[in-house]
């Protein structure tokens, strides 16, 4: 890929998108929505098959439990709307009747980050990581780009049990291909170095990818896994870099406090402890603005991945001196 | 009194019937005694659980398992059976003395309710125990989750009916008035909401805690079928039952709003909010068993002696 000048794509359009392939494949799927059909681009999925498609209206509660009910009459159901509602208004109805119910519910949650944008803090959901990880038997993702988040819904649609898929609103560097693997569980390390190695979700795999190159120009080599699934944890892809580069930088778009660099961190310190930096959002909530602007302010652009790698690069050299 | 019948075939919904079905008025009484004998039994045995909402359910409760609905204990997940959801999840002592007496699982089972090495949770988990639909007991969800059963099984075009066992306390929560909306918008006519209106809650009377009159008024306006009747009159159970069946292809759900008397059966219990959440101890248990014609050693044994 032109690194420089990547193509664009909305991830939640690969999600819009898998719901019809899943839809011409099973019959047993059904899509919910709550008043965000064209914004959550489910809208897809409706044109085509309006016999399986369900509005539920502005009560993400009923929906999240009416998908559930749905679930134990054998239908494979996909619930959108935005993930500030999807991972907290209805966040009871998630733990007690689909996570420790067990069911096959699968949970679009869109707009996710502060990416957001103009509609301010209200709607810029940066706590869902922390949140749905903490769910025995859920199953987080967080897809990089518009082919990940539609591989991801299509791999939702083939496990059983309750899935929560995070996307974005705006248009982001496309950093795999059709053809890339995926697997649920499984990280990506897109590009080797034995520097160390940057842990990345979302939208930040490419800030990483452009930190790596900016890293490169010192002679730094930094390996970037792309960690799309935050639950199960791939400890596999995060141990062995752990052992190989001996420092991790995690990049998401997301509050500090029990995302993925807190996921990295668990992990680390139990199998294999090494100095991590975390480029994250610091426990503050988002503001109106573009787009660009608040990455930049909140610390999630590629110069804030690279400096913390010369942080980490510091704690490294420190604690083997 | 309606004619009870045991038609080989469902008489509402025409699926074949399997399970234990009781025929005559008497039977259904003796069952709802055994079933009051259970909840004491078991609550006694625990040292916690609720008393009061399982006794004013017991009623209703079993004309539901032994009458209305279309279970089979043999293989709870029947792909055609009626779906039961108890919204009201607190209400575990009579949803598995029910169960049990359906079937389900070993009577004796019932002494091991809350209990490390049992299978029945405080509140009912459907991975734990046969014949648990949902696992409810967070207030208000179970509603929702019969809705999806009916939307998807009209989407099927599966005849079965869907049941969910609410509390008036719980119309206190919001949900429960979004899946209300549902359930009309979608003219869910396979779902039928029973509900327990025994006017006590945790906290004292419902109408001091959080006033949820008038109830009937309030479904009619959310664009419900509305029966009322004494669920504790087993003529006006019946009849309920009967006419819910009679709207069953009406274009909307049903609710049965059963007004009953919290910790029915057990004279010391009656009518008293304390009985919410606590169970019998010492000198009540064999003061509410004896009501009930029994004593605590007699329906232990009855309880270890087998299925029956």
């Amino acid at each position: 890929m032109n690194l420089a000048k990547p193509e664009m794509k909305k991830t939640r359009e690969g999600f819009g998108k898998a719901l019809v392939e899943l839809g011409e494949s099973n019959p047993q799927v059904v899509v919910l929505v709550g008043d965000l059909s064209e914004s959550t681009m489910v809208n897809f999925f409706a044109e085509k098959f309006p016999e399986r498609f369900i509005q539920v209206g502005v009560a993400e509660q009923n929906m999240m439990t009416v998908a559930a009910g749905l679930s134990l009459v054998g239908k494979i159901p996909f619930l959108s709307t935005y993930g500030a509602f999807a991972s907290c208004r209805s966040l009871d109805q998630v733990r007690v009747t689909l996570c420790y119910g067990q069911l096959n519910v699968k949970i679009g949650g869109a707009h996710g980050g502060i990416s957001v944008g103009p509609d301010g803090a209200t709607h810029q959901a940066m706590e869902e990581i922390s949140i749905m990880r903490a769910m025995p038997n859920m199953t987080m993702i967080v897809p990089a780009d518009f082919q990940q988040t539609r591989k991801a819904t299509l791999a939702a649609a083939a496990m059983h049990g309750p899935v929560y898929i995070r996307f974005g609103r705006e248009n982001v560097p496309v950093v795999t291909t059709v053809d890339t693997p995926f697997e649920l569980g499984r990280g990506i390390e897109m590009a080797p170095g034995g520097d160390l190695a940057i842990i990345a979700c979302g939208v930040m795999v490419y800030e990483a990818l452009v930190a790596r190159e900016e890293l490169l120009k010192e002679g730094i080599e930094a390996r970037v896994i792309n960690l799309h699934t935050l639950k199960p944890l791939d400890t596999e892809i995060i141990v062995k870099a752990a052992r190989e580069t001996g420092a991790l930088v995690t990049a998401e778009e997301h509050q500090v406090h029990g995302g993925l660099g807190g996921a990295v961190a668990e992990c680390t310190a139990r199998m294999h402890p090494v100095p991590v930096e975390m480029v994250a959002v610091y426990d503050r909530f988002g503001q109106s603005g573009k787009p660009d602007e608040l990455m930049a302010a909140f610390g999630l652009k590629s110069k804030d991945v690279v400096a913390r790698a010369h942080d980490v690069l510091k704690r490294k050299r420190r604690a083997a001196a | 009194m309606p004619t009870l019948t045991t038609a080989a075939t469902h008489p509402i919904t025409g699926v074949a019937r399997r399970g234990l079905y009781l025929d005559s008025v008497d039977d259904l009484k003796h069952m709802a005694l055994r079933v009051r004998r259970d909840i004491i039994t078991l609550l006694a045995e625990a040292g916690s659980g609720h008393s009061g909402g399982p006794l004013s359910i017991t009623d209703f409760g079993t004309a539901l398992y032994f009458h209305e609905a279309n279970l089979d204990p043999e293989n709870p997940a029947w792909p055609d059976r009626d779906f039961i959801v108890w919204s009201v999840g607190h209400c575990t002592p009579v949803h598995y003395a029910l169960l049990a007496e359906k079937g389900f699982f070993p009577r004796r089972d019932l002494l091991k309710f809350r209990k490390f090495d049992g299978h029945l949770q405080g509140h009912p988990h459907r991975l734990d125990t046969p014949g648990v639909e949902v696992s409810t007991g967070s207030l208000g969800q179970g509603i929702s989750a019969a809705c999806g059963i009916a939307y998807g099984s009209k989407m099927d075009r599966h005849p079965r009916r869907v049941w969910s066992f609410n509390g008036d306390g719980e119309q206190q929560e919001g949900s429960v008035w979004e899946a209300a909306m549902f359930a009309a918008h979608y003219r869910l006519d396979n779902l039928i909401q029973v509900l327990d209106y025994n006017e006590k809650q945790i906290d004292g009377d419902v109408a001091d805690v959080m006033n949820i009159a008038p109830l009937d008024q309030k479904y009619k306006a959310f664009n419900w079928n509305v029966i009322s009747c004494d669920g504790h009159d087993w003529g006006e159970i019946l009849q309920a039952y009967a006419e819910a069946g009679k709207l069953y292809r009406s274009g909307r759900p049903t609710v049965i709003i059963f007004h009953t008397v919290m910790g029915k059966g057990v004279s010391f219990m009656e009518g008293k909010a304390e009985w919410h959440g606590k169970p019998p101890k010492g000198e009540e248990v064999v003061i509410a068993l004896k009501e009930l014609g029994t004593t605590e050693a007699d329906w232990r044994a009855d309880l270890m002696s087998g299925e029956g």
